[in-house]
């Protein structure tokens, strides 16, 4: 049976309305409500259903990030994960953590816990950088299936069913391997009540990257976050005249 | 060259026709008037010199007169009524709204005013050739005091708008409902809505400080203050806050916006037998005090039914009762402790079977969703009957196994729901098609059933066009007859959407 490790990010939550800082430095998150990232949710459940399945022995969840980033590890045990391991990453630090540092440190850890099976969401829906993990496969140089939405014990390792465009791909891999979970994995389950207590009382172990040797000094520098330009108001014309006449006017035809 | 343009503008026209089409598709429902057999009162018919008239106060673009250009605003969302209107004026402020019902009342035309026209009992479409008055271009915002929370605004601005706009400056509308995203402020005011968050937040009759409203002879009442207190000679305003346009039509309000919650939790749980809800809800009112802001419940059915019908995600398992607790504070820390205090007594003394919580607001929303999409949900399959009525908690849920016993397998689905922390319990029967045999199975027994508990027989819903016949189970003759007197003080005529609310004799 395998070990499992997943990567979950806690994010801004989806049914929030983003605002930019004024300083274009990045987005307000201050007293802004946040919860794990929809595609790391996915990922979580696929493990879980791994271990449910007998695939899996244990599930890792890990998060790097601020204090906070321990709710969103408590959210992924109380769907079923049965350990979790809190890398702090804080203040400024926090603010450019990049998905090669965050493969780094995933990529010592699936050493460190021996872990058979990396599922990380295949994108953040805070950054959309969708690199964590192919970075992270090549880092341990192990097999990887991105974008899946199939993931299926076979003899010797994986078969993973992956969307590609236009239509579907379907791949082998041996173990272990890094798998990145795709929107038609799974519907990941509500945490239960008594799972939610429970929760409460599983080891939760925090490191720093300093602990697991990972230099996490910015490489990319970001120079402007800017809010997507206002749609312009449309009006009502009267008749197909006039239609015409402003279309002309504006060179449309 | 202009071939392509050709097909916009065809384009266009084909969504016009296609929403027409849908409702032709759909088959249209019968004529109020010939399903609940009501004669025409004697009220003036439109003539072309009437259409013109309006046409010079609100220009052209404002007076539909297309017959597939009405339709819709002759139906109902539910499709239970359908009226025989030819002419919708839409104002665009009060001053056009005043002079229109001074013309109408001089020439003695009757006048539907019509909001989002997400009513449930008929209140907001025509019966016979009433002019609609649909408010959809009033929805001005005048002003928000962010320091008293006051906001005065037109009567046609839709509630979740408003909601969003108060939001951003830290905010909440004290109301909230299933229809936020079509229906206006001033049907909410007109009809007394109560919603989501009446348990916490009061009703319509205490967060709205302020109404401006026009009289049937054009008369501009205003009481459009924003205080919390005003103990200066009769209170006005209640006469236009649930009266559902038969004693002037609300032009403008002024409500009070409680503070925008900091922490909000949502728990869903899956629970035994209705008995245990009511444990449940004493127990959340002790434990969670000044935080509860809505204790609601459904049975398995309404929640099978919306996520059969709807495809929707149930996020627990199947349980006979469904109950949603939210809690509204202002420290997240605290209330997360209170919540989890009260969850690990009632987990471990089972009134709480199963369940879920969340602070996160996109599975907030997934879950109050569920709930909202209850009332439509019975729509996708056929016909649904709905009774919306208030009923002392210990009988509460009463009647819906008495119900489903009685109509059997004439309805596909016998469901109840709501809120309990207000005795507010709607019922729905759906049967796969509107009949008057059912229709008599079901009333006015249901009515009587309710009246003999000392309930409403309309929380919330009013009583619009369907209930004027049953209101006397729920008020007494000398109630009724001073309503009568109001009526006629203020609407000599009767112009204001008439075949509502009172009926002919009492």
């Amino acid at each position: 049976m395998s070990r499992v490790l997943v990567g979950v990010k806690r994010v801004i939550d989806y049914a929030v309305k983003i605002r930019v800082k004024p300083d274009k430095s990045g987005v307000v998150t201050d007293g802004v409500k946040h919860s794990m990232n929809p595609f790391d949710e996915i990922a979580v459940e696929e493990a879980v259903r791994m271990k449910e399945k007998k695939i899996a022995s244990e599930v890792i969840a890990v998060s790097c990030g601020p204090a906070q980033a321990q709710e969103t590890l408590r959210t992924a045990l109380a769907m079923g994960a049965d350990r979790a391991i809190h890398v702090e990453v804080a203040g400024k630090d926090y603010e450019t953590l990049q998905p090669l540092h965050v493969a780094k440190i995933l990529a010592k850890l699936s050493k460190d816990e021996k872990a058979d099976i990396v599922i990380v969401g295949k994108q953040a829906i805070d950054d959309d950088s969708n690199q964590t993990a192919q970075m992270t496969a090549a880092l341990l140089d192990w097999p990887q299936g991105t974008f899946a939405s199939k993931v299926e014990k076979s003899d010797a390792g994986l078969t993973v069913t992956r969307e590609i465009d236009g239509g579907l791909e379907v791949i082998k891999t041996k173990l272990p391997a890094v798998i990145s979970a795709d929107l038609r994995l799974n519907e990941p389950r509500y945490a239960t009540l008594p799972n939610i207590m429970k929760a409460k009382k599983k080891p939760l172990k925090k490191v720093s990257a300093k602990d697991l040797g990972v230099d996490i000094a910015p490489r990319i520098k970001v120079l402007s976050v800017e809010d997507p330009p206002v749609r312009q108001a449309g009006s009502i014309v009267p008749d197909v005249d006039t239609l015409v006449a402003k279309l002309k006017e504006g060179g449309h035809v | 060259m202009f071939k392509p343009l050709i097909t916009i503008v065809r384009l266009i026209n084909k969504s016009k026709i296609s929403e027409q089409v849908r409702y032709a598709s759909q088959a249209l429902p019968q004529l109020s008037s010939e399903k609940y057999n009501i004669k025409r009162k004697d009220f003036g018919t439109i003539k072309s010199s009437d259409v013109s008239y309006f046409k010079s106060i609100l220009n052209e673009g404002r007076v539909l007169t297309d017959e597939n250009d009405v339709m819709p605003y002759n139906i109902d969302w539910i499709k239970n009524c359908r009226g025989q209107s030819t002419v919708v004026l839409k104002p665009q402020n009060t001053e056009e709204v005043s002079a229109i019902l001074k013309y109408c009342n001089e020439k003695r035309l009757a006048v539907c005013p019509q909001g989002g026209n997400t009513g449930l009992v008929g209140g907001s479409v025509p019966v016979f050739d009433e002019i609609v008055l649909n408010f959809s271009l009033m929805n001005k915002i005048e002003s928000l005091d962010d320091v008293s929370g006051a906001l005065i605004c037109e009567a046609g601005c839709i509630l979740e708008n408003l909601d969003n706009y108060v939001r951003e400056r830290g905010l909440i509308m004290p109301l909230d409902l299933g229809a936020k995203g079509s229906c206006h402020i001033g049907g909410n005011a007109s009809t007394n809505a109560g919603g989501l968050r009446l348990l916490r937040y009061g009703n319509l009759h205490g967060s709205i400080l302020g109404i401006e409203a026009v009289k049937a002879d054009g008369t501009v009442i205003d009481c459009l203050r924003a205080l919390k207190k005003d103990n200066t000679g009769y209170h006005l305003k209640h006469l236009f806050i649930g009266s559902e346009g038969t004693l002037g039509f609300v032009t403008k309000v002024a409500v009070h916006c409680p503070v925008l919650p900091k922490a909000v939790n949502l728990g869903f749980f899956g629970v035994e037998n209705f008995e245990n809800i009511l444990k449940l809800y004493k127990s959340a009112k002790s434990s969670l005090g000044e935080i509860l802001s809505a204790f609601e419940m459904a049975d398995f059915d309404s929640i099978n039914s919306t996520v059969q019908n709807l495809n929707l995600p149930n996020p627990i398992a199947d349980y006979p009762f469904y109950v949603l607790v939210e809690t509204h504070g202002s420290d997240d820390a605290h209330d997360s402790e209170k919540l989890s205090r009260f969850l690990s007594k009632e987990m471990e003394s089972g009134l709480i079977v199963d369940g879920t919580v969340t602070s996160e607001p996109s599975k907030m929303q997934t879950i109050w969703n569920l709930r909202e999409s209850i009332a439509g949900a019975g729509l996708v399959v056929g016909y649904v009957f709905k009774y919306d009525v208030s009923i002392p908690l210990k009988n509460y849920y009463d009647l819906v196994p008495i119900l489903r016993k009685k109509v059997g397998d004439k309805a596909l689905i016998v469901c109840g729901y709501g809120h309990v922390g207000d005795g507010n319990i709607h019922i729905n029967v759906t049967v796969p098609k509107y009949s008057q045999e059912i229709a008599s199975v079901l009333e006015p027994y249901i009515f009587e059933e309710v009246s003999k508990l000392n309930g409403s027989i309309s929380a919330e819903h009013g009583i619009g066009f369907r209930k004027p016949k049953y209101i006397h189970y729920s008020k007494d003759k000398s109630a009724l007859q001073l309503m009568k007197d109001l009526k006629q003080l203020m609407d000599p005529n009767g112009i204001l959407n008439p075949y509502k609310v009172l009926p002919d004799t009492i």
